[in-house]
């Protein structure tokens, strides 16, 4: 059990989001009425996605100081699971932007930037099927993860906030805190926070997991 | 052998195997020339903005087959003669300037073919002089690199392009806005903010590359 509390806390965390984040109190604001309970899911699962990659970025590099086959595992099913949970950001944003913008998709800086960063981790996981020797196929993804998250970073961030943008919190557009994410709210979007960042970790987990009975058993 | 000296001789024997290899480089120059011909075809009416995209897109693909080559072309057993006589930052830094100077001739033949076919809209010339000779140092240092890392895996040529456009777009993006600016005749001073941001994304692919080199080139 005390290996494992992490994954309770997760769990009751995802139901108390989903439970309460139906049914619990908001404010009613014009346009975004009763689809801003989706802040309890887009917001953290991207979230979750950053802090996958993040991590993902910080095991390459520690693979490529000690060359160590484990850490490989962990930096690709890191990327694969934040890809997923990037995915998951997309299709909850793209029925908020449907609710509220009125169009699933717009030409908007902070949406394209989103769909760019994707893309480079698709050419990620694309470059990785495209070495056949394994030590190779280590090194060389680890360094292009590595390149492309500072760039996935400028992306983000950097580049939404330099023009307009209708997306909250960019290009002069306050964010959510501001006005309208009262305390009410808090209460449920923090624990949304953690409880979707621990579903990733807890998804990752079990693919490394995978991963390494797998190289064992092709080892023997 | 420093690093500085190092990189000189390695610079002169890229610009001399260029040399001695004409093919090459005409090619490009030819490549250049055919692409924005069959754009002054296509296009009849362009309005800036197009003008402007029609010109990025031409150099974007331009300087990915130009760049492409740095590593993709190079054989196994030159590469293993670098290995023993040279540093992994000496080669990259060479490769990088070498298809700087590169990209810079192509994009001033570019736009000068452009501008005679298409006709110039640019009003401040010398802001998208500057936007342009920027974009393409900022593009030939990440392609080299993504080349570097391309010319790694099976099937190199495919994963060239998939590789380096999501990477070069924050850069192309910024690039682009800012000659925009330029051909409306716009003041430095509103885009002194987008310039920093180039400066800034060439600055950290300039640095990752030279810090990961070293961990692609052996084999």
């Amino acid at each position: 059990m005390q290996k494992h509390w992490w994954k309770l806390v997760g769990v009751v965390a995802l139901y108390y989001t989903i439970f309460r984040g139906f049914t619990g109190e908001i404010p009613q604001l014009p346009i975004l009425e009763e689809s801003i309970r989706n802040l309890y899911f887009h917001v953290p699962m991207w979230f979750g996605m950053l802090l996958l990659l993040l991590a993902s970025t910080v095991y390459s590099i520690k693979y490529l100081g000690k060359n160590n086959p484990e850490h490989d595992i962990i930096a690709s099913e890191l990327a694969y699971t934040g890809i997923f949970f990037g995915i998951l950001g997309i299709c909850t944003g793209m029925i908020w932007a449907k609710n509220t913008w009125g169009t699933w998709w717009t030409n908007d800086p902070k949406l394209n930037s989103a769909a760019i960063g994707m893309l480079m981790y698709f050419a990620y996981a694309i470059l990785r099927d495209a070495i056949d020797d394994s030590e190779k196929k280590a090194r060389i993804s680890a360094v292009y993860n590595i390149f492309a998250f500072p760039v996935f970073v400028v992306l983000i961030f950097v580049l939404p906030r330099l023009t307009a943008s209708l997306h909250p919190g960019n290009g002069g557009n306050p964010g959510f805190n501001q006005y309208d994410l009262d305390n009410n709210m808090r209460l449920i979007f923090y624990p949304a926070v953690m409880g979707w960042t621990i579903l990733g970790i807890w998804i990752a987990n079990l693919r490394i997991r995978i991963k390494k009975v797998e190289k064992i058993i092709n080892e023997n | 052998m420093s690093l500085g000296k190092e990189v000189k001789v390695l610079l002169r024997k890229e610009l001399l195997t260029e040399w001695r290899q004409r093919y090459a480089i005409n090619g490009m120059l030819l490549y250049v020339v055919s692409s924005v011909f069959v754009a002054f075809l296509s296009f009849h009416v362009v309005n800036p903005s197009s003008w402007n995209a029609l010109f990025w897109i031409i150099m974007l693909f331009t300087s990915v087959s130009a760049v492409a080559k740095s590593f993709i072309g190079e054989s196994k057993g030159r590469m293993l003669y670098y290995y023993t006589i040279a540093s992994p930052q000496g080669v990259m830094l060479a490769k990088m300037i070498y298809n700087t100077l590169l990209m810079l001739a192509l994009s001033i033949l570019c736009l000068s073919v452009y501008c005679m076919l298409i006709g110039n809209l640019v009003t401040n010339i010398w802001a998208f002089a500057l936007a342009a000779a920027l974009g393409s140092m900022g593009m030939a240092g990440c392609f080299t690199m993504v080349s570097a890392i391309a010319s790694k895996a099976n099937n190199s040529h495919v994963l060239m392009p998939i590789l380096s456009f999501p990477v070069i777009l924050p850069l192309l993006l910024v690039t682009i806005r800012v000659s925009k600016k330029a051909i409306d005749g716009l003041d430095f001073s509103t885009f002194m903010m987008d310039f920093m941001v180039i400066f800034f994304i060439n600055f950290i692919i300039t640095a990752l590359a030279y810090i990961l080199f070293p961990f692609i080139w052996k084999d």
